[in-house]
């Protein structure tokens, strides 16, 4: 009978690791094929110059242009998703914490808009967009792709914020403390490494979507100079040269995809080090 | 312990002295509590000698915590609770919607039922309070942080790791911490809510026999469920049940000649 249990638990101890490495062995694989199909064709010149005429057609340039065009629909989308977020975690949180039910319904609701796939959000944007009468812009990208991730950033502040003990709360404010000062100094430093991840998570979502940009933001070879010009964006870089029967134009389509996997793995990694500095600084 | 008032610089003395005149007793009348339907707290009066330790026995939910609540204001987070009647230091009730709440809240240490050390280090927890009173000397907080850390006990145990933060401290060091932390904003009154529920016989004997030490220059209200720490602590004891209160008075009498059955079955209990 023990032996039987012993046996059972090595199988299952097996398959939980076997699953656990076969996940990060795809990753890696994923990551492995972009970097063995695209690093031949990745050059500065892909880093530093916007299309040329031709560029389609294997000739010169770069993609500079769709480089700018996602750092500033996801950085622009990821600012008002911070804006609307924080207050709105806060109220969910602080406000409304003996109103379990409303709480849960508004829970739903956002979950609800997470799990929506970012084409119906596309679709929407571009509804919007036709009625205000813009045209495809980097004003309507941003403000789609905020729509995009504001339930998520909302969501995973929500979740920080409630990790937080209600002692803590209590604790500061017998200090003498006064409410805002328990919140500054207190409660967001607590959820400070917490508030990071929600905005990468935020962010890595906002500058790698395709579907939401697609009509909203437009396509175009120039850096967008102004919020009512088109803007281009990597991952539709991606899907266009992918899509071209030039062998020269698809290889440039996974050296595109390194450059986005480096922006969003420098950023992450960036920010991780920036939010263990501010507590390591803080401490003393 | 050192004594520590006897090293001060003269001219320090001021801010580092409780901020009222003489350690005022606490004085609750007619005190209702209820949430929606529910009456927690029924009819409540009793006075907190100073210098002396209170301890509010009863089993739990009955309203001690309530109670402990109602007397640094924390009863407003919970917005179900009306709370009703007075509780006056001195000559001013508290519960009175001018009343500042920082400035009260300062005046009573708050001491939970876990540690909840702030997210930062070791000497910034017991400097948190002063900062926010408004001293700037560094001289100041330094010697404030010391003194007090030395009061708990704790000095001893972190003057290397000062900068270390709070949370790498075990949890009866962490409840010392939130003790210096309470003290150093130079409390008259001392809340205790059951402040060794979760620490194990060592740590709570440490805790128990500060509060032995301290009570010469503070007064303490202590919560607890625990009989024989209330007989090994109280100087005046409150029993409650059920938002009530049903006895009252030193603890001698009290425990030795129960009036009441309820008290009576609690101590048969407890023992």
């Amino acid at each position: 009978m023990k032996r039987i249990k012993r046996v059972e638990e090595k199988f299952y101890i097996g398959l939980s690791a076997l699953m656990t490495y076969s996940l990060i062995a795809v990753l890696a694989f994923i990551i492995l094929v972009i970097f063995v199909k695209g690093f031949g064709a990745l050059s500065w010149d892909m880093v530093v110059k916007v299309p040329k005429g031709g560029y389609y057609y294997g000739g010169e340039g770069g993609v500079l242009n769709a480089i700018a065009g996602s750092l500033y629909i996801a950085l622009g989308a990821t600012l008002i998703a911070i804006v609307i977020g924080m207050p709105a975690a806060l109220y969910l949180n602080v406000h409304l914490i003996r109103y379990r039910r409303t709480q849960n319904t508004i829970r739903y609701f956002l979950d609800a808009l997470w799990g929506i796939p970012s084409i119906v959000y596309g679709a929407f944007g571009f509804t919007l967009m036709l009625f205000f009468g813009m045209n495809a812009s980097l004003l309507a990208g941003i403000i789609t792709v905020a729509l995009l991730i504001s339930p998520i950033m909302v969501r995973t502040f929500d979740e920080v914020l409630s990790t937080i003990p209600k002692g803590l709360h209590e604790a500061s404010l017998a200090l003498g403390s006064t409410r805002s000062e328990t919140a500054f100094r207190i409660i967001f430093k607590q959820g400070f490494s917490g508030f990071i991840t929600a905005i990468l998570l935020s962010f890595g979502r906002g500058i790698g979507d395709a579907a939401s940009v697609l009509f909203t933001a437009g396509y175009t070879d120039n850096i967008p100079v102004n919020l009512d010009e088109p803007a281009a964006t990597l991952p539709l870089a991606i899907f266009f040269q992918l899509g071209s029967p030039i062998p020269e134009v698809r290889d440039r389509a996974y050296a595109s995809a390194i450059i986005l996997t480096v922006i969003i793995l420098s950023i992450s990694l960036g920010a991780r080090f920036l939010s263990k500095r501010y507590s390591k600084t803080n401490l003393k | 312990m050192k004594s520590p008032d006897t090293e001060m610089p003269e001219s320090l003395v001021e801010i580092l002295t409780p901020s009222v005149a003489g350690r005022p007793a606490l004085k609750v009348s007619n005190l209702n509590v209820h949430a929606g339907n529910h009456h927690i707290l029924k009819n409540i009066n009793l006075e907190i000698p100073e210098n002396r330790i209170t301890v509010l026995l009863g089993p739990s939910g009955c309203g001690k915590t309530t109670l402990l609540k109602c007397m640094n204001r924390l009863t407003d987070l919970y917005r179900e609770l009306e709370v009703t009647g007075s509780i006056t230091i001195g000559d001013d009730d508290i519960l009175n919607s001018t009343t500042d709440l920082p400035a009260l809240r300062q005046r009573m240490g708050l001491l939970s039922q876990r540690p909840y050390p702030l997210p930062v280090s070791i000497f910034k927890n017991v400097s948190y309070g002063l900062k926010l009173k408004g001293v700037r000397d560094k001289r100041l907080i330094a010697f404030s942080v010391e003194k007090h850390l030395r009061e708990v006990g704790l000095w001893e145990e972190v003057k290397g790791r000062l900068n270390a933060p709070a949370t790498s401290l075990s949890i009866g060091q962490q409840q010392r911490l939130c003790l210096a932390r309470g003290l150093a904003v130079k409390p008259a009154i001392i809340l205790a809510d059951e402040p060794t529920s979760a620490l194990d016989p060592t740590s709570s004997k440490i805790i128990e026999n500060l509060f032995r030490e301290i009570k010469k220059h503070y007064t303490i209200v202590l919560v607890t469920h625990v009989l024989r720490q209330a007989i090994r602590l109280a100087d005046h004891v409150i029993f409650m049940h059920d938002g009530e209160i049903i006895e009252q008075g030193n603890p001698g009498e009290l425990f030795e000649n129960a009036r009441s059955d309820k008290l009576r079955a609690y101590l048969i209990d407890g023992n």
